[in-house]
């Protein structure tokens, strides 16, 4: 059974969040950056206190708070006030103006405004302005996201004159993974003796400490200025097969300045891993670090440990497109049967991807869903019968009515302490999953053994 | 011994000196230095500066999420991009408890029309009607209830012609829309008013059945958040009064619909519902009265004036034994707490009422309340109903629809005649209505309306309370600052705080709150050498 087809009107509990939401979470990202939602107060609220239950970090999200006027007569003096207010307040290196559903159905030309906005305030020190069109209609959260990273690199990347290429350093692209996985990255990255621009960065911004004293915009983040290096890095490495072949950030930087791309799937489970440690390794021109060698022996190791509980275990996955597919890839090599991939995103590809990036998997045995909502998920659940299900906070209700075990990865996770902390990349991500999917699955066996062994 | 209070006028000023001058002209009138001797008006329900960061919502989430989002047997479809409905599906920790195991249940779903770009540029009509459809022929629930977001204002979609057409169409499901664009109104207030509107329009009244009991009330702007509503019915069983329907913690359409039959409004939450009490009262004759069951003390006095109102000798005496043995465990808590929490700070500021109501339950703590606000209330809530002549009706206001109400010929019926009415508002009663919350501060206080992030921040810095209460936006800024944030729109998960019960559960959450060691972890110990005091509970904190 391969089911892509959405049949029906209305949308039963989403599989999906909305574009600008990716967009504020890929700006979090950058060095001194605040963002400013073009529209209505109650889109930034509802986003903001969307992404602050998942990572429990301040998350300042400001509007242009359209009234009924407004949505009449368009936004330019509102978002105008909106841009010195903030400057005033805030006095940010970077404003981030990702559009919504309302501001893009009266069509306002965000551009000309910024523009505007610059000529008339000429004197004053202003900060760097990156607009992006976010309209909801059109995508989900994950393509706000990427677009965010595709607008900012193209915003400030490709200025003419010579460059001379830093041959130790890479543009990395992760694309939307827990602020854990960027710790894990940039750590891995410099232990192959490079170093690296991040995009987005919001490892620290997202998952900071106590503060001693109050800062109005959270320390972290990569900045414009090192952004604008990025066409004079020896390469760029982009996360996301979804990507390959779009019009996507690293495509820019190799279109306008010649760096060259790797795309690979993201890094999880050990077949994407090493694909991920032999980019690094070429580029590098050195051999992968003794650490990992290690890392991914012992893995091995648990993977060989442990394969007589979950071989022909069953899984169901939902998510974003490039997550579900890095983890059916995981699940796959462990002998997992990944039953159902769904994702609320559509970008038509999915199938294909994922089929190509996991030869393992078959179509008799995967049911792949687009466009999926959970509605849609849960009546493949009962009629699949997974023994785990594996995905972000929003399939708790379904896990509980099935009592199948729900392994939380991804976002939102908001029933759960730590989301930011989830590491699913890099040996160490697939051991501390493989240590989770196996656990659940020993743990749902003996709590529904007769007699509770306690040894095993 | 209680602590004086610093001096408010100063950080008032300090705040205001941050601001561009338009700016700061427009944030001092929301900002009041408190003295309940005196009459002061505050700025309140003014649109938001772009820019400044509020807390408030839309009236989209006022509408859907606050009111009717308790409702179990509605149906209710965001029509509009799938966002704002995502964003409410169950955010809001009602609390509902449906009559069996299979009956109507629809809180925990989230239904959308997921409006894509075609839908944009064509209409969006057809899609809702096949929303509807579907979603009648999948469960066949007695209401749908349709909600407009922004987009859907704006090209044109006539939701409530859709409504008609689909109730017509379905025959046995009551349909109807709400025009709760998010960009009406200046915050979720709005939301409720239109939420107030369409259900008394098109859901009160229509089921004439009398519920049997001698003392009917409706509880008003109650929304059983962490089972509050729970607490307060099990009071108003064991005193004999008979609950007809509550707008609308744990409610049905059903009890919306009989709710005409009731004999007292009690309004709890006055800024989202006393819409709906005013317009009972013209067309039914159902008099209301503002309660508050948040904090001990609070709700032995409702009780007692719930008594007095229905004048009955055996509801008296009921109620004064209810509260004798309830209370008993409230004195005890108290009695082992309130060393530990004697002359604490807190401050409050959220929603439309609960920055009024907590200061009771921190008061029988011994803590005070410096500083306090709320996100979306109006200048009643603030300065009580006498002010409600004199407030300006603005822009944002005026597109907020004011419905004509008059006497029902039939179902209009005087519970109490106008001098009876009379007599109990002389005793203090707030019969039809409510003094606000500044009179009931001390003076010096600092009231401020829709406050922002960076605000939150100074006044942290100059008071440093011992207790933030706002939401969860909020919390973790203010928890950077190592003050802890009790969060009163969701309670952390805990509660139920309301009644007697949910006092005690408070007092032993704001115990730890405060009380807790991890604050005194912030410093490492090198970094606290050179202080000479490290406290004990510090020490044994960090091995
Ligand atoms: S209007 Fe659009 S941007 Fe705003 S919350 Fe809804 S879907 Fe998201
Ligand atoms: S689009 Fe409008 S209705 Fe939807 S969340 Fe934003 S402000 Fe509210």
């Amino acid at each position: 059974m391969n089911k892509t087809e959405k049949k029906h009107e209305v949308t039963q509990n989403a599989c999906k969040l909305c574009t600008p939401l990716g967009a504020c979470l890929a700006l979090k990202g950058i060095k001194g950056a605040i963002t400013l939602l073009h529209g209505s107060q109650g889109c930034s609220t509802y986003i903001r206190r969307y992404m602050i239950s998942h990572f429990r970090e301040p998350i300042d999200i400001a509007s242009s708070n359209f009234s009924e006027d407004t949505a009449i007569f368009g936004g330019n003096s509102n978002l105008k006030t909106a841009l010195t207010n903030i400057i005033k307040q805030y006095n940010p290196e970077v404003i981030g103006i990702p559009t919504t559903c309302l501001s893009e159905t009266i069509g306002d030309d965000v551009n000309m405004i910024i523009k505007e906005y610059i000529s008339e305030n000429e004197d004053e020190n202003l900060p760097e302005f990156i607009t992006v069109s976010t309209p909801s209609y059109k995508g989900t959260h994950i393509d706000g996201f990427h677009e965010t990273v595709r607008s900012v690199v193209s915003a400030v990347s490709g200025h003419p004159g010579e460059k001379s290429v830093n041959n130790s350093r890479i543009n990395i692209f992760p694309g939307m993974v827990s602020a854990e996985d960027i710790r894990h990255l940039k750590e891995i990255i410099s232990d192959f003796g490079l170093d690296y621009i991040m995009l987005p960065d919001y490892s620290e911004t997202l998952d900071g400490q106590l503060w001693t004293d109050y800062k109005n915009i959270p320390e972290g983040g990569t900045s414009i200025d090192k952004i604008r290096e990025m066409d004079s890095s020896a390469a760029s490495v982009e996360f996301g097969k979804s990507l390959d072949g779009t019009e996507s950030a690293s495509r820019i930087l190799s279109e306008r300045s010649a760096v060259n791309t790797f795309n690979t799937g993201l890094p999880i489970g050990i077949n994407e891993t090493d694909k991920f440690m032999n980019i690094l390794s070429e580029i590098s021109g050195r051999g992968i670090p003794e650490k990992y060698l290690s890392e991914r022996g012992r893995l091995i190791d648990a993977y060989a440990d442990a394969h007589k509980y979950i071989f022909g275990v069953k899984a169901a996955l939902y998510g974003e497109e490039d997550l579900v597919i890095g983890l059916a890839s995981f699940l796959s090599e462990i002998g997992i049967i990944p039953v159902l991939c769904a994702s609320g995103g559509n970008s038509g590809r999915f199938s294909e991807i994922l089929f190509k990036a996991v030869p393992d998997l078959s179509p008799d045995e995967t049911s792949v869903y687009s466009d999926a909502d959970f509605s849609d998920i849960e009546e493949q659940i009962k009629f699949l019968k997974p023994d785990l299900i594996i995905g972000n906070s929003k399939g708790y209700s379904i896990s509980r009515s099935t009592d199948i075990p729900l392994i939380r990865t991804g976002f939102p996770i908001h029933d759960r302490i730590g989301g930011q902390r989830i590491l699913h990349l890099g040996y160490r991500g697939a051991q501390q999953l493989f240590d989770k999917a196996v656990n659940s699955v020993i743990e749902k066996r003996q709590d529904s053994s007769p007699v509770g062994y306690s040894y095993m | 011994m209680s602590k004086k209070l610093k001096d408010a006028s100063t950080i008032k000023e300090e705040i205001l000196k941050q601001y561009p001058p338009k700016v700061a002209r427009k944030r001092s009138n929301a900002i009041v230095v408190n003295d309940p001797a005196i009459d002061q008006e505050i700025l309140s329900n003014v649109r938001t500066i772009p820019g400044i960061i509020t807390q408030r919502g839309c009236s989209y989430a006022g509408c859907k999420g606050v009111v009717l989002g308790p409702t179990r047997d509605i149906i209710n479809i965001t029509h509009g991009p799938i966002g704002c409905g995502f964003y409410s599906w169950l955010t809001r920790r009602n609390q509902t408890k449906p009559e069996t195991e299979d009956s109507e249940n629809y809180m925990p779903y989230c239904f959308s029309t997921d409006m894509q770009d075609d839908n944009i540029v064509f209409g969006g009509e057809k899609k809702l009607k096949a929303a509807i459809r579907e979603a009648y022929d999948l469960f066949h629930p007695k209401g749908i209830a349709i909600f407009s977001t922004c987009p859907v204002g704006l090209i044109g979609d006539d939701v409530h012609a859709v409504a008609r057409d689909m109730k017509e169409e379905l025959g046995d499901c009551n349909v109807f829309g709400f025009s709760c664009e998010g960009y009406k109104g200046v915050s979720q207030s709005a939301g409720h008013h239109i939420a107030n509107n369409q259900i008394f329009k098109h859901v009160v009244g229509r089921d004439n059945t009398v519920k049997e009991g001698k003392f009917k009330i409706n509880l008003l702007g109650e929304y059983n958040i962490g089972g509050d509503g729970f607490v307060i019915d099990e009071l108003f069983a064991k005193c004999g009064i008979t609950v007809i329907s509550t707008f609308s913690g744990n409610s049905t359409l059903g009890a919306f619909e009989r709710s005409h039959t009731a004999d007292l409004n009690l309004v709890m939450c006055h800024r989202s519902i006393n819409y709906m009490a005013e317009m009972m009262e013209t067309k039914y004759g159902i008099p209301w009265m503002k309660i508050n069951f948040i904090g001990a003390k609070e709700t032995a006095k409702s009780l007692r004036k719930i008594a007095q109102y229905f004048e009955d000798k055996e509801l008296i005496e009921t109620v004064e034994k209810v509260i004798a043995e309830e209370i008993q465990a409230v004195e005890e808590t108290i009695k082992e707490i309130r060393p530990r929490t004697e002359n604490k700070l807190a401050m409050i500021f959220v929603g439309g009422s609960r920055a009024h109501h907590y200061q009771g339950l921190f008061s029988e703590l011994g803590m005070k309340t410096v500083s306090a606000g709320y996100e979306f209330g109006h200048r009643d809530d603030y300065e009580g109903r006498k002010v409600i002549p004199d407030i300006k009706v603005d822009a944002d206001s005026r597109n907020i629809e004011e419905l004509d109400v008059e006497k029902d010929p039939e179902l209009y019926k005087e519970r109490k005649s106008a001098a009876d009415l009379k007599k109990l508002s002389d005793k203090g009663f707030e019969i039809a209505d409510y003094i606000g919350m500044m009179p009931d501060m001390e003076k010096d206080t600092l009231v401020i309306d829709d406050i922002s992030q960076y605000e939150t921040e100074k006044l942290i810095e100059y008071y440093k309370p011992d207790v933030f209460c706002a939401g969860i936006k909020e919390k973790y800024a203010v928890q950077k600052m190592g003050i802890p944030l009790k969060q009163l729109h969701s309670y952390d998960y805990g509660g139920p705080y309301a009644g007697f019960k949910g006092a005690v559960n408070f007092y032993k959450d704001i115990d730890m709150m405060v009380n807790t060691s991890i604050w005194g972890l912030i410093k490492a110990p090198w970094e606290k050498e050179k202080q000479p005091e490290i406290s004990a509970n510090f020490v044994s904190g960090a091995v």
